[in-house]
């Protein structure tokens, strides 16, 4: 079976795009379109290179400063990893093609979704978490701020959100509506959080 | 009708049936259970004066949640009505789970362990301060007997009892042995809500810092020992079943453990999930589409249309709306069509199941303990003691998780796995086997009289009856009286009737609750409707609305203070308008004005929403704004971009590429302003929904001319007519 449009992007675009993907998806319906996506998307494209490469041996993680050795296929989302393997469950599960942010954390400092990173491209870099994210000072002032703008709802995209502002924050200062809603427009929030981070991301800016 | 009436009326006729458990949530204030009464003489147990309140001798005093967190704030709520009558500072508590056990933990208000339908703080907001005021007179009254003094000579503040102009206090941990030997009081009285120094204030969220920092547990985030993971694929065809596959390409997969099938489902389980969905993927699997296999939307949309003209039950019948049509000139009608929703809550479907010979584990996020225990305990064949659910922070509600479909499917999964299994599901998975809000199609029939005002005024609503299956109470005579709800209109028109064309989805697409329920079938068709006959009659909309609500003094306030802050007296440049949506229902009064601009291209912005909303008696004013808010994005997502299809007898979207929702670049600012009241609390959590499409919808007819009476929005041009 053919990858279909978009995969390649999106496997292509993980380490340095997080912008939502804009794919065209067919309406005809048959058998194979209902076969899941992220099946084209996070395997298809990979699967012969990375299993080619390393299939045999555990990979290197370093995760919020800790060196974690795990075996397991490197074109396996890090998403599972972090969240099974290792047993860090702050990163969320959303949508499993890089369309909701909600699993987004830091490799060599670069916001990336983990849903779609194989975990082979993130051996032996930085991994960053919202476990750890605290830890950085914009990761600080906006986990301040997000607590005192009172963002949360259900909470389930918060990490996600946190991991993007932070990335914002640290490469842009003093971010405009604009800025924010090119960057936080990957993060999707179903209780409809968005004016208040909004808020908050303006709040942490200011320190 | 609101949700209250019919709540009431719902519960008159069901609680005859669960008078049992309706008797266990009024006796819970002021019990002391056993258990906790021995446990409290030891001197090191916690004292329970009932079962919301766990005060231990040290810490902080627990809160047990009798509803479940799902964003809409009900945790931090219940905690500042406890709070409130018990006397302690919201930094003095943490907040526990309740177990399943609806003779201590049932709505009042449903009679049954149930979060929804906006009724969480209206069913609890008399019970929890009387827990929280029974438990604070037992710890008063403690420490007056033990300085041989009055309890009123007592007061009590921030956790501790306190003599009034004397010196001595105590805390309340140090009382506890004494406050479990005290008689339960019978009665309670409470403050008035002039006095609340908690009740009313805005508070930050309890929950937020561990939803801030990553360590918030959700069920999907649920690990018990020996765990495995799987994924599922679920047969893709309403009620079609698995015809075979092979396993082995799964088995292959580095980390598969096991292939699980089961007849409407193939499961793949592993030592972590993406093992388990690389497992899945690499399976060919057969299915049996079953009889619905060649269904498609158009024949789904043929039988609503179909319906509008067939056979339709009386709900509502005042006046005498056929004479009023025969007596006038011009019928009027207009027909409304509402496409089928998802819930897409961004927590996608997990369950987390231990099953085993003696005994059953079950860790989930549900709004709806009891079933999920229920449903635990039907598919292993166990007693029903012997299922515990866990539950958990939900990653969103919104109705999906009123349903048990997921720990069915999970427990029939678990059962050929040994150990605890986790069982998650795509994206793809959460959108193909929803339980849908279905097709809801309106025909809005209505005369004017010379006035210009309604004269009579015809709805008849065709949808499925999700009542008839989820709350059999909520039926009468065959009308599904949740999806009838409002149907007759907020105003005051001489003549109405409203009826209900049952026409229910296809075999095996489950329907379900959709944030705002009945509101948000009814309330875009009536306040669209109204807009039109205020069009026809050439009246200004708000106009028109204030001349039929003089009945209706709250609606009617927030209307007004909803038109006052849009400037609504200010008229708008060229291409573009407001529009207006009223809602009553949850005990809630709610006006909404949507500000659009439509470009010369046709394309259209919001570009502001302002909502007026009376809920009674608020508690926290933060969730309040919080909630509108919310339940506006969620109705902007639907009424912008919300639409299911069918094809081949399944759903063709799976997952945010093909079932879009709004993001934070198109969300408008949206004005959230209380009409300050001490009524008795609303809810807050879905009265910000129903507005939305039909605001937007008048919107654009004040901009363009252009009348749309079908949802989502066509965007593609509302270029001028």
């Amino acid at each position: 079976m053919e990858p279909q449009g978009g995969a390649q992007a999106a496997n292509d675009g993980a380490m340095r795009d997080c912008r939502p993907l804009k794919n065209a998806t067919s309406r005809k319906c048959n058998l194979a379109d209902l076969r899941p996506r992220w099946y084209f998307r996070a395997f298809a494209c990979t699967g012969e290179r990375l299993l080619g490469a390393d299939g045999r041996m555990p990979y290197n993680l370093t995760v919020n400063g800790k060196s974690y050795a795990v075996d397991v296929d490197g074109d396996i989302p890090l998403l599972w990893v972090l969240r099974d393997t290792i047993g860090l469950t702050g990163t969320k599960f959303g949508c499993g093609i890089a369309m909701c942010g909600a699993c987004t954390v830091h490799v060599d400092g670069l916001p990336v979704r983990s849903c779609i990173l194989p975990v082979a491209e993130a051996a032996e870099k930085p991994v960053t978490t919202i476990e750890a994210i605290g830890e950085t000072p914009e990761g600080k002032k906006i986990q301040a701020a997000w607590l005192d703008i009172d963002v949360v709802q259900c909470g389930y995209c918060q990490s996600g959100q946190i991991m993007s502002a932070t990335a914002l924050l640290a490469a842009n200062s003093q971010p405009t509506d604009a800025d924010i809603d090119a960057v936080m427009a990957g993060n999707i929030c179903r209780c409809g959080t968005y004016p208040r981070i909004r808020a908050a991301i303006k709040q942490a800016a200011r320190g | 009708m609101s949700m209250f009436d019919r709540t009431n009326l719902a519960l008159s006729r069901r609680s005859l049936l669960i008078g049992a458990s309706l008797t266990g949530a009024g006796l819970v204030i002021g019990l002391r259970p056993q258990l906790a009464a021995a446990q409290s003489q030891t001197g090191a147990q916690p004292f329970a004066p009932n079962a919301f309140i766990r005060i231990p001798p040290e810490g902080k005093i627990a809160f047990v949640m009798p509803a479940v967190e799902m964003g809409q704030g009900i945790y931090t709520a219940v905690a500042m009505m406890l709070a409130e009558e018990l006397e302690v500072g919201l930094d003095q508590v943490v907040l526990e789970h309740a177990p399943a056990d609806p003779k201590q933990y049932a709505n009042p208000l449903l009679g049954d362990q149930i979060t929804g339908g906006s009724l969480s703080v209206r069913g609890v907001y008399e019970q929890m301060r009387k827990a929280g005021a029974s438990g604070r007179i037992m710890l008063v009254s403690a420490a007056a007997r033990d300085w041989g003094v009055s309890p009123d000579t007592l007061k009590a503040e921030a956790g501790q009892v306190v003599e009034t102009g004397g010196s001595r206090k105590a805390a309340y941990g140090s009382l506890i042995a004494a406050a479990a030997n005290e008689p339960v009081p019978q009665d309670v009285p409470l403050k008035s809500a002039s006095s609340y120094r908690v009740i009313g204030k805005p508070a930050r969220r309890l929950d937020s810092p561990e939803k801030v920092n990553g360590t918030a547990k959700f069920g999907i985030d649920a690990r018990p020992d020996g765990v495995s993971y799987a994924a599922i694929a679920i047969c893709p065809h309403f009620n079609g079943k698995l015809s075979a596959v092979d396993e082995k390409p799964a088995l292959a997969v580095k980390g598969v453990k096991k292939v699980v099938r089961i007849e409407e489902a193939v499961a793949v389980v592993a030592d972590n999930t993406g093992a388990a969905r690389k497992g899945l993927a690499a399976l060919q699997i057969d299915w049996d589409p079953g009889p619905g296999g060649s269904l498609a939307q158009a024949e789904l949309e043929r039988l609503m249309d179909q319906a509008i003209d067939g056979k339709a039950l009386p709900h509502i019948n005042e006046g005498d709306v056929a004479k009023a049509e025969a007596a006038s000139g011009k019928v009027h009608e207009f027909i409304y069509r509402m496409p089928i929703l998802t819930h897409s809550a961004m927590e996608p479907m997990n369950c987390t199941v231990h099953v085993r010979a003696d005994g059953c584990d079950v860790w989930v996020g549900t709004q709806i303990m009891s079933r999920a225990r229920q449903a635990a305990a039907d598919v292993t064949g166990l007693p029903l003691e012997k299922v515990v659910v866990h539950n958990h922070l939900l990653g969103g509600g919104f109705g999906r998780r009123l349903d048990v479909d997921g720990i069915i499917l999970a427990t029939k999964i678990a059962k050929q796995v040994e150990g605890p299994v986790k069982v998650t599901w795509s994206r793809e998975e959460d959108i193909r086997h929803d339980c849908y809000r279905y097709l809801n199609y309106s025909r809005v029939t209505a005369t004017l009289g010379p006035d210009g005002l309604p004269l009579s005024w015809r709805h008849r609503v065709i949808g499925p009856s999700v009542m008839a299956r989820w709350l059999p109470a909520f039926t009468k005579d065959g009308v599904d009286l949740d999806q009838m709800a409002g149907a007759e209109t907020p105003y005051q028109i001489p003549n109405k009737q409203a009826d209900f064309a049952r026409q229910e989805a296809p075999d095996g697409m489950l329907t379900g609750n959709w944030r705002g329920v009945g509101a948000t079938r009814n309330i875009p068709p009536v306040e669209c409707g109204i807009d039109e006959l205020a069009g026809i009659a050439g009246i200004d909309p708000l106009e028109y609305r204030r001349r039929l609500l003089p009945h209706k003094p709250r609606l009617l306030a927030a209307l007004n203070l909803a038109a006052e802050k849009a400037g609504w007296a200010t008229p708008l440049p060229k291409g573009k308008g407001r529009g207006i949506a009223l809602a009553e229902d949850f005990g809630s009064f709610a006006a909404m004005i949507a500000e659009v601009s439509i470009g010369d291209d046709g394309k259209f912005k919001t570009d502001r929403i302002v909502c007026a909303v009376d809920c009674g008696q608020v508690i926290n004013p933060d969730t309040v704004e919080a909630q509108i808010q919310s339940g506006v994005i969620y109705g902007l997502s639907a009424a912008l971009y919300g639409r299911i299809t069918v094809e081949n007898g399944a759903v063709v979207e799976g997952n945010f590429d093909d079932a879009p929702v709004v993001r934070i670049n198109e969300t408008p600012p949206i004005e959230v302003h209380i009409v300050p009241s001490t009524e008795p609390p609303g809810g807050i959590g879905e009265v910000g929904t129903p507005g939305v499409a039909p605001s937007l919808v008048n919107a654009i007819s004040a901009a363009t001319g252009k009348r749309l009476r079908t949802w989502p929005i066509d965007q593609s041009d509302l270029r001028r007519v």
